[in-house]
């Protein structure tokens, strides 16, 4: 009975390989234009892609929430580590430069300076480490399930966020603690960090597709993020050192505040803090920083969308 | 069976001119002209598959920078990176109402293929045409050990694509199917490993799917799970328009599948009735 059929099966076994490819494709491809199916895997459209990503707005905010409350639950202090965090690094930054290298002379209210340097610069730094591993670590899910990929390093970022407001709450009470009054620009925070949250998501989404490929990038990023954090004046001021210590011309300092961190740091530290003053174009290097990364961002990590999951 | 071989004398007869063509693109190159039968849903076209696989760079690794700068030390002039060719110029037509069964070896490239027809593994050439979005059946990436089965099962449904009064509706259905009670308000780190297993298929079992894709291993835990979760199936295949299956149990390919797909080594070694499939698999 089943003679003829494996017979058939055997020749099919050998047909794949000796057969020619170039005409072997042209009937199923022909197919399955006649029958209207699509490639399965097929980059939509940029507006259709930003119309997808926002029908999984539910996975991304639960999926981040979700990292937030795993990320602790294995601790006894649980959640009061989102706290503790940045005030322990705050405290041994403050402990560090403040103190023991003397760096605080020239800058009126040190502890201010260096905390809200230190948060701000925290926040970018985590959204695009993260970022950076948000395709490569999360492989399983990739190729497990249907989603546009901008979802993960959104998520990541949005989990930074929601670590950032408690952050902010801490970064306030503190820079209260040292004196500095209340004033009406604080009212200005929301939109810088509105504008530092732009940034951060257009970066995530440029390193998770770098991340994707190259993966000593994880290994290098340390090194990296830790030469962003020497050149962006967290522990001094830019134009303090770089004018008057070094006697460099005003114009190193100006490239040096384009860095978009610094530019977020300097901004941030505008509104906090009453004596600080900054270079007047702050405002606009960060609103550029914000929109350029952000649609950057979005176009760079969608033009590899059908990529993702290769290995 | 007289169906295949009608089919296949079919092919011969209406493309005389490539004698080699009728071999490899079988089932059949022509759609079907008998109204009857199935269309086209899903139309895999010579596909090769290509994992890259690195050697001890593993994501795990946490980046400190000593560690770092040892592995960029080490690496010099040692790529440790591998190509895997898992699926190796795969082709056929799957139409509407089949259920293909996949059976071959492990690391025959079963999983690969699915992985591929469901659109999440791009191809390195050749191509996978289908018609609306085909869906693997599984979940268990999405979801996270630490929290709770609560948690998970609204994570999970999100994954799947499903939105908030979706998953409203689900949850409770999800909680009864999986069985594990009061248990779902605990981490499920802490569930038995049959216990996670139901309730991970309870949430990849609650969406329905134009084209299902089923990995092995779905129906496990205690008897009266299994029963329940091959009823499941069954339903999902009934409301699927083309189902694919993989399993290592072959009683379950040959009861619920019209067709089964031999794979060997990343190629097809055989395609057709399940039982002559399953009896020459059997063999060798």
């Amino acid at each position: 009975m089943s003679q003829p059929e494996s017979a058939t099966a055997d020749a099919q076994a050998g047909g794949p390989s000796d057969g020619t490819p170039t005409t072997g494709q042209e009937p199923l491809a022909k197919l399955a234009e006649r029958y209207g199916l699509r490639r399965a895997i097929a980059r939509p459209s940029l507006p259709v892609y930003l119309r997808q990503l926002w029908e999984r707005r539910h996975f991304v905010m639960t999926y981040a929430t979700s990292r937030n409350v795993s990320k602790y639950s294995n601790s006894a202090l649980g959640q009061l580590w989102q706290v503790l965090t940045p005030l322990l690094n705050a405290a041994i930054y403050w402990l560090m430069f403040g103190l023991i290298l003397g760096a605080s002379k020239d800058i009126e209210n040190y502890p201010a300076f260096l905390i809200t340097g230190m948060f701000v610069f925290t926040y970018t730094q985590r959204a695009v480490s993260g970022g950076a591993k948000s395709i490569s670590g999360n492989l399983s899910m990739i190729r497990a399930l249907h989603f546009p990929r901008a979802a993960l390093p959104l998520a990541y970022t949005i989990q930074e966020f929601q670590q950032l407001l408690i952050s902010m709450g801490v970064l306030f009470a503190l820079v209260l603690v040292t004196g500095e009054p209340l004033t009406w620009f604080w009212l200005l925070v929301p939109v810088a960090l509105v504008l530092q949250t732009m940034f951060n998501v257009g970066a995530s989404l440029v390193l998770a597709r770098v991340g994707a490929t190259a993966r000593d990038l994880n290994q290098l990023l340390p090194f990296i993020m830790r030469t962003w954090l020497y050149a962006s004046g967290v522990f001094f001021a830019i134009g303090d050192k770089v004018v008057n210590s070094a006697g460099l011309p005003q114009w190193v300092a100006d490239v040096m505040y384009f860095n978009p961190a610094a530019a977020y740091i300097e901004l941030m530290r505008n509104l906090l803090i009453e004596s600080h003053s900054t270079r007047p174009y702050i405002w606009s290097v960060c609103v550029f920083w914000a929109v350029f990364a952000l649609i950057g961002g979005f176009w760079y990590f969608w033009r590899a969308e059908e990529k993702y999951g290769r290995g | 069976m007289a169906e295949l071989t009608e089919e296949l004398s079919r092919v011969k007869a209406e493309e005389p001119a490539v004698p080699s063509a009728d071999v490899r693109v079988y089932p059949n190159p022509e759609p079907p002209h008998d109204p009857r039968e199935g269309t086209p849903t899903v139309i895999v076209d010579d596909l090769h598959i290509i994992y890259r696989v690195y050697g001890a760079a593993t994501d795990a690794e946490k980046g400190n920078a000593a560690n770092a700068l040892m592995r960029l030390l080490k690496r010099q002039g040692r790529p440790q990176m591998k190509e895997i060719h898992a699926v190796r110029g795969v082709s056929f037509v799957a139409r509407h109402g089949d259920a293909i069964g996949i059976v071959g070896r492990n690391g025959s490239g079963k999983s690969t293929l699915l992985r591929a027809i469901a659109g999440l593994l791009p191809p390195h050439s050749g191509a996978v045409y289908t018609d609306g979005q085909p869906s693997l059946l599984g979940v268990n990436a999405a979801l996270m050990r630490e929290l709770t089965g609560e948690r998970n099962i609204v994570l999970g449904c999100y994954a799947m694509g499903m939105n908030p009064t979706q998953v409203q509706e689900k949850f409770d259905d999800i909680v009864d199917f999986s069985g594990i009670g009061e248990f779902v308000q605990f981490p499920m780190s802490t569930y038995s490993s049959g216990m996670g297993a139901r309730l991970r298929f309870a949430i990849a079992s609650a969406k329905k799917h134009d084209v299902l894709i089923i990995d092995e291993a779905l129906a496990t835990g205690d008897r009266e799970f299994k029963r329940k979760s091959q009823e499941r199936i069954k339903q999902m295949r009934e409301e699927a328009g083309t189902v694919f299956l993989v399993a290592h149990n072959l009683d379950v390919i040959e009861e619920t599948c019209n067709r089964v797909i031999w794979l060997h080594k990343g190629k097809i070694k055989m395609d057709g009735d399940p039982k002559t499939v399953i009896a020459a698999y059997n063999k060798a």
